[in-house]
């Protein structure tokens, strides 16, 4: 059967060309792959070549001819053993739209879904702690959450700089190697992208890796392997392509090591679909959701802080502790105003609500405990109680996660505000080094009373 | 190092390989069942990717499109000698690579044309595709990047204490990556089972391989780190084979890494947008006629006294599969509106991708 020749396209934009030069005669024999024509748009000329073997049948576009539309027939190719006069009459050349197969995006206007996907599946119910509490720090609590699971699942493996001889350049993971050995508590040379990216690798070949970052500022070196192949590649692959991993590891400011290493990370990750971020401050919690880190299916981000490791909490003592990712928690109940807080600054806004109990004011104060996905509902029934709103986090101001939970909380609980919703955050600086500067960069408890007493000021007992 | 192929100090690109390394000795030539099945393998990507050309041109196909016309003999000759439970990473000119892997044409074609039908159901495209069934996995859009990503895989091998090794493929342009360095340093340092496979066929892009890569020899690379390398005439389907065995068994037996450079060719641009001006059309000529893998591979079938109906009756079945494959990516509808939100993240409890959480 004659097949015909289309004028073609030779890049995503391209709508029509130029028919430069035609490179072979009518009755010319080609074989697929030689060069028949030279094409030219707006951009370069390029070379058409034959799709099949045969003999040209006609030349349906003159050489020279321009505006010719993408699709349109530009020659006739016949098959062994055809005629010449078997070809149909040229249909008018660069004339009409040529019909492209596909069906028309007719569908797209029709999606009817919230621009953030909110929560992925049913989140699973606070557990209760049944049997007894130790009082454990949060290192040892992260240390004993990967250790639990590294007994109950050999796919378990810690890798990063320090883990294993050093015992974690924090000591968090101190004990592991002597329990379970160097096949899986690995030290790594320092190649971030080169060790998230084996982790991926390995996440894909159905183990589950736990990556410590030393902090997450060297993240930012592994950033890619993170965002294009953890997060992306299950929606790429329509679903075969799981990635069970947590990268895990301090982040935001420690103490006077400025501006390469004082940075929050939450609002950067969270930004991103196809992660989940937690940020635990207490060491229950940091157990119970380092656990479900490990066993959710998903690449999880678990941003720590150092200068939390070193504070004890009561964690309970069950072995199957486990925090459901997707869960905020009220650390303090009140009704004048809600303050959303995680990681470190869930401490500093229970002292602020402190001293605003002395002023009179009674302020609920929420741990999120994950950034992603957000618990929104558990901070809207907060604002309606409360009708007021203070964020605070330690990152930077601009398209942080105070400015996403600002959206959220206008879109599902505007009419209970009684006031503009108020961010505590860190400067909108890089972190200076001299130690009165990094304290005016960091948000402090004062700066929460603050924020709190001017957002109740003129609104209280109305 | 005894094995690293010291390699001129200037390679011209377009230059013909040499059939150093690999070159296989007629008197043990692969079984004829092999050399028609290799035969077959490389006709299929062959007429795939011009199909997919051409799909491309009618604007079927959109976006960015890579085709591997030309390499045919790397992808065909290593897969015709890999064994079960290996696995294959891959960047963004895989289509030959999932043919080869046994991937469905349909699923393949399907998936260039952003159908339901598709391996990713429509929403990765030309540069991204998985199967787990195939053990192929992707088809990475960012260049480098699939190279820690085989290390891992790799790892999960040693890890299980599986016979298997990691096929990670890689161009000329991402040789230059930082992140293939800490690959190749971890790969080295415990001894992971991965081959690395540099499709070298001469051009990043529009840069020539002499203007972006500094030293003797892409299979040099792995030099400092203690990794064996050797090159290879790409274009010749049973050298590439004939290496591909030997690198394999150093890597299954447990002494580490392996760089394989293949020195191959493609006859089309960079991707479809690429007219291809940084080299005469004489360069890619004297390729095609002096250097065609699937030409070669002829040849020899002829002096095995493979009859003419034979091939012939192979181009048919090829060319019916590419017809089906085309059908199908024309038919298959589009994806679902709700595919929009589907796959972000997996559930809870449930099950993974690769079974059960």
């Amino acid at each position: 059967m004659a097949i015909e020749i289309l004028m073609p396209a030779l890049s995503p934009t391209m709508e029509e060309g130029t028919l430069a030069k035609w490179l072979v005669d009518e009755g010319a024999e080609v074989r697929s792959g030689d060069v028949i024509a030279e094409i030219e748009t707006d951009k370069a000329t390029m070379e058409v070549e034959a799709l099949d073997d045969g003999t040209i049948g006609r030349l349906l576009v003159a050489a020279g001819t321009e505006g010719v539309k993408v699709n349109v027939p530009i020659a006739v190719l016949l098959e062994e053993g055809e005629a010449a006069g078997a070809v149909p009459a040229p249909a008018a050349a660069a004339s009409g739209e040529a019909p492209v197969a596909g069906a028309a995006p007719a569908a797209e206007a029709a999606v009817a879904a919230p621009p953030v996907v909110a929560m992925a599946e049913t989140v699973t119910a606070e557990p209760v702690a049944t049997g007894a509490m130790a009082e454990i720090t949060v290192r040892e609590a992260l240390r004993d959450a990967m250790a639990e699971e590294m007994r109950s699942d050999d796919r378990v493996f810690v890798m990063g700089e320090e883990v294993a001889e050093y015992q974690g350049a924090y000591k968090v993971t101190q004990g592991l190697l002597a329990e379970f050995g160097d096949r899986r508590v690995i030290d790594t040379p320092i190649t971030e992208q080169g060790f998230a990216g084996l982790g991926v690798g390995a996440a894909f070949g159905d183990l589950r890796p736990v990556i410590e970052f030393m902090t997450f500022n060297f993240a930012m070196q592994a950033i890619d392997q993170i965002i294009n192949s953890a997060a992306k590649t299950l929606y790429m692959s329509g679903g075969q392509m799981g990635c069970p991993i947590v990268f895990r590891g301090p982040n935001g400011a420690a103490s006077r090591v400025a501006a390469q290493h004082s940075q929050c990370y939450a609002s950067w990750y969270a930004h991103c679909p196809g992660l989940k971020v937690v940020s635990p401050w207490s060491a229950a919690d940091a157990k119970g959701l380092l656990k479900a880190a490990i066993r959710d299916p998903n690449p999880v981000i678990f941003l720590e802080n150092e200068v939390m490791y070193g504070q004890s909490f009561d964690v309970p003592t069950d072995d199957d502790w486990v925090v459901p990712i997707g869960r905020a928690n009220i650390v303090r109940e009140g009704s004048d105003v809600t303050i959303t807080a995680f990681s470190i600054m869930v401490g500093r806004a229970l002292e602020a609500a402190d001293k605003l109990a002395e002023q009179g004011i009674s302020a609920e104060v929420i741990d999120l405990r994950t950034i992603r996905p957000l618990d929104t509902e558990t901070i809207v029934n907060s604002v309606k109680k409360t009708s007021r709103l203070i964020t605070c986090e330690e990152g930077f101001p601009f398209a942080g996660v105070g400015s996403e939970i600002a959206m959220q909380v206008m879109e599902q609980a505007f009419d209970w505000l009684d006031a503009p919703v108020a961010r505590v955050t860190g400067k909108d600086v890089p972190m200076p080094y001299a130690a009165n500067l990094e304290s005016m960069a960091l948000p402090q408890i004062d700066d929460i009373v603050a924020t709190a007493l001017a957002t109740c000021e003129g609104f209280r007992g109305a | 190092m005894a094995e690293t192929v010291k390699a001129t100090r200037k390679r011209k690109p377009g230059r013909p390989p040499k059939a150093a390394a690999g070159a296989t000795a007629a008197n043990d030539l692969p079984a004829r069942d092999d050399l028609v099945a290799m035969y077959r393998d490389m006709l299929l990507i062959r007429r795939f990717e011009e199909k997919a050309g051409q799909l491309y041109g009618m604007g079927q196909i959109g976006g960015f499109c890579h085709l591997y016309i030309g390499q045919e003999a790397v992808v065909v000759g290593l897969q015709s000698v890999s064994k079960p439970g290996d696995t294959v990473v891959t960047s963004y000119r895989d289509h030959g690579h999932m043919l080869a892997c046994g991937m469905d044409a349909d699923g393949v074609m399907a998936e260039l044309t952003g159908r339901e039908g598709g391996y990713s159901r429509g929403k990765g495209g030309s540069m991204h595709m998985f199967s787990r069934e195939k053990n192929f996995f992707g088809g990475h859009g960012i260049v480098g990047a699939q190279v820690p990503i085989g290390c891992g895989l790799a790892f999960s091998h040693k890890y299980r204490d599986e016979a298997n090794v990691c096929l990670t493929y890689l161009g000329d342009g991402a040789v230059n990556q930082g992140q293939v360095y800490e690959s190749f340093n971890m790969a080295a340092l415990w001894d992971l089972p991965v081959l690395f496979v540099i499709e070298n066929n001469q051009y990043g892009m529009g840069t020539a391989v002499t203007r972006a890569a500094a030293g003797r020899s892409l299979a040099d690379r792995g030099a400092a780190y203690g990794i064996p390398g050797r090159q290879v005439d790409g274009m010749d389907v049973l050298a590439v084979r004939t290496a591909g065995a030997e690198a394999l068994d150093h890597c299954r037996s447990g002494k580490g890494p392996y760089i394989l450079e293949m020195k191959t060719y493609r006859y089309r641009g960079h991707s479809m947008s690429d007219p291809a001006k940084y080299r005469t059309r004489e360069e890619v000529d004297a390729m095609r006629k002096q250097h065609d893998p699937i030409d070669q591979l002829r040849d020899v079938l002829h002096k095995q006294d493979v009859t003419d109906d034979t091939l012939k009756g192979i181009d048919a079945d090829v060319k019916a599969i590419v017809l089906r494959a085309t059908e199908f990516a024309q038919t298959s509808p589009e994806p679902d509106p709700s595919e929009l939100f589907t796959d972000i993240l997996l559930p809870v409890g449930g099950r993974t991708a690769a079974g059960e959480v």
